[in-house]
């Protein structure tokens, strides 16, 4: 036997461990997005001339950058849109009992259960012209005309919500579950009534859950291809199905590769806006 | 402190409480309290302690009852309009918010304006004595200041009355007695009617004007912490307030003011009923407390073996077994040569003529406390002759802590007073 596992410090940990994740990101991550890189400081569909064309004409082109803002005003109303439904039910499900809880979590999560197609022509069911809102409403002489809820920003926003809604949720729960509830106590016998309560304690308490929340529905519903492309029909155009078409369609790779990459950066600066909200708000929470 | 609104009185009226279950948390609680004084609420976990905190202050409403705070009562408002401060046991200071801020949240919630409230806040810390804190985060103070910071949240809002709940059980020993002063001396200085919840006893005696034991939701004793210790009137308080040694005996004779009863373990001795009829012949548990024995060089008292002597320091705790085959515990001062006793050696006991021991009826087959002092009028039967069956005594009896705990006489030396 040797000395060193003698020697060996025992808090350090072999990172030899990581070694074949870290392999399988290499190959199927990083080199992806380096070729991806590479293509798009190309000028010409061939891939023969250098430079930043692809670039200039996304950030010159209004229709490109009218997209790009349409995708991130998206993810932003889809998240408004979680959080206000998904905090009360968050809430909730801290003060009730262990049977209900079981089934608010199952509730919250059933829309990850199902097909992402499967969820889709539901909503397609649901909204369309002769769908269930509009046939109820009309049976019931709400509405002589069908109303257009298929098709548009309304209906993505709602579709992509639900999908998205246990990504906002379960944060949420985690980050409520861990205020103390002596808080509220303390709280209403200083004399504070319940919605001082809300605001001075529970919400700043919960930042962090909302934080993370906020992250991850909005990188999710940004990148939503099917459900974009689905319930937004021909009319509306979103950047992943944009980028399809450039890919796919048009064959214009380097441009389609330039896409990815502002979009890219378009999402990573936003989560980077959280997660900088989320480090000051660490100061809060916790113990 | 100028502070008008305290000493407000507060009535328990017949309280009740029922879980959804239906199991009874509390059941007639009623206590009369004066302006100003200090109440210990005493009782193991799970006597529904917490709950009438609870129910006092608000969070809970009870089954049936009233609470009454100075002329008011109070059941149908709300925590926050009723003006009751509350520390909690983990004090539950709001971790986002700087210390001043804490402490001034009760006075914004209120709608005073933040010059106010800085002023008021820098004023309540310097009662508590951390003035140059205002502008940490509490999770950057110690436990102790935490708690001086609860107390100056609660205070802030001038309350009527004073809840702590087990308000220095997560504080190590020598802190807990500053911070027992501590609170003593911001209640003497403010004057509030305070209640404190706890399940130590020696917090409730040292700290309370009086103390209400509580067991399984019912009160038990409602008395001066000496009128808890010394004149027990429940078989409970007696083994829950202090250390008792349980004597199984009959009466031989009894009136109202003295009761004789023959030990199973060999004497015949005089001792103090603590209210209710005993009958002659009836069986007794009667409670010796360790001090209150004495080990006697002639034929009085009972018959012993020592089994173990335990040296606490100020005392000497010795573990005796008696003819019957049950273990007392004799708690001797170490004042000048305490005679060495080994094990072993026989001797003999007797109880201090002063102050009495205290007979308890026997229920049959039963070494708790019926409610009250209530006697069982059926003779016993045969089978109850034999000498009792040895009760596993680890649970409350015999916590070796003689004499008045140590914490009591320290806050009391300290406090430059006399029990």
């Amino acid at each position: 036997m040797g000395t060193a596992p003698a020697s060996r410090d025992v808090t350090s940990y072999g990172m030899g461990l990581a070694a074949p994740l870290a392999l399988f990101f290499l190959l199927f991550f990083v080199a992806p997005l380096l070729q991806l890189f590479w293509l798009s400081l190309h000028n010409d569909t061939a891939g023969l001339h250098w430079g930043l064309g692809q670039y200039l004409h996304f950030l010159t082109d209004p229709f490109s950058l009218g997209v790009l803002g349409s995708t991130l005003l998206l993810g932003a109303e889809v998240t408004a849109v979680c959080l206000v439904l998904g905090f009360p039910i968050a809430w909730l499900y801290q003060r009730i009992g262990p049977r209900l809880q079981t089934i608010i979590i199952l509730i919250v999560l059933l829309p990850l259960l199902t097909s992402v197609v499967v969820r889709t022509f539901a909503w397609i069911v649901i909204l369309g012209r002769q769908g269930i809102i509009n046939a109820t409403l009309q049976s019931l002489g709400v509405i002589d005309t069908p109303l257009r809820l298929l098709y548009t920003q309304f209906g993505v926003v709602i579709a992509l919500a639900q999908v998205q809604m246990p990504l906002m949720t379960l944060p949420l729960i985690t980050a409520l579950g861990r205020i103390d509830p002596n808080l509220d106590d303390a709280s209403c016998s200083l004399g504070a009534g319940s919605w001082r309560t809300f605001f001075k304690v529970v919400l700043p308490l919960s930042l962090p859950g909302v934080i993370a929340g906020c992250t991850l529905t909005y990188a999710a519903a940004i990148t939503a291809f099917i459900t974009q492309s689905l319930i937004g029909g021909g009319q509306m155009l979103f950047m992943p199905m944009y980028l399809y078409q450039q890919a796919s369609t048009l064959q214009n790779w380097p441009f389609a590769a330039a896409i990815s990459i502002i979009f890219l950066l378009a999402v990573l600066a936003v989560v980077s806006v959280f997660t900088t909200l989320g480090r000051l708000s660490r100061g809060y929470g916790g113990a | 402190m100028a502070e008008t609104q305290g000493g407000r009185s507060l009535v328990v009226d017949a309280v009740t409480h029922r879980y959804p279950s239906g199991a009874l948390a509390v059941e007639n609680i009623n206590l009369d309290i004066k302006g100003g004084e200090i109440i210990a609420l005493l009782g193991p976990s799970g006597c529904g302690k917490t709950t009438l905190l609870r129910i006092i202050a608000g969070f809970i409403a009870q089954s049936q009852g009233r609470i009454i705070i100075g002329d008011d009562i109070v059941d149908a408002l709300p925590p926050n309009k009723r003006a009751v401060g509350i520390v909690f046991q983990n004090y539950a200071l709001f971790p986002h918010l700087s210390i001043s801020e804490n402490v001034s949240y009760g006075l914004a919630a209120r709608g005073i304006d933040k010059a106010t409230r800085q002023r008021e806040a820098q004023r309540l810390l310097e009662l508590v004595q951390l003035p140059s804190m205002a502008e940490r985060l509490p999770r950057q103070l110690s436990g102790g200041q935490q708690q001086r910071v609860a107390l100056a949240r609660a205070l802030a809002i001038k309350p009527s009355i004073l809840l702590l709940d087990e308000p220095f059980a997560a504080l190590d020993k020598n802190l807990r007695l500053d911070m027992q002063i501590e609170v003593k001396r911001l209640q003497r200085v403010s004057g509030i009617t305070t209640l404190i919840v706890t399940h130590d006893q020696e917090e409730a005696l040292s700290m309370a004007d009086r103390v209400a034991v509580l067991s399984h939701g019912k009160l038990e004793q409602f008395g001066t912490p000496s009128d808890v210790y010394d004149r027990p009137q429940t078989l409970f308080v007696n083994t829950f307030v202090g250390s008792s040694n349980r004597m199984p005996g009959v009466v031989v004779s009894a009136d109202r003011t003295a009761a004789k009863v023959r030990l199973d373990a060999g004497a015949e001795i005089i001792a103090r009923p603590a209210g209710g009829a005993l009958t002659e012949g009836g069986r007794v548990t009667v409670c010796i407390r360790p001090e209150h024995l004495q080990f006697v060089g002639d034929e009085t008292g009972f018959a012993g073996v020592v089994g173990m002597s335990l040296p606490l320091g100020a005392t000497v705790v010795h573990e005796v077994t008696t003819a019957d085959g049950s273990g007392v515990k004799v708690s001797q001062a170490r004042i000048g040569e305490t005679r060495a006793l080994e094990n072993g050696a026989a001797v003999r006991l007797a109880p201090l003529a002063r102050p009495s021991p205290t007979p308890f009826p026997q229920r049959f087959r039963s070494s708790h406390s019926p409610h009250g002092v209530r006697h069982d009028p059926q003779p016993p039967k045969p089978a109850d002759h034999r000498p009792h069956p040895r009760r596993h005594e680890g649970a409350s009896g015999t916590e070796l802590r003689p004499g008045p705990p140590a914490g009591v006489r320290d806050l009391h030396r300290k406090l430059g007073g006399s029990p």
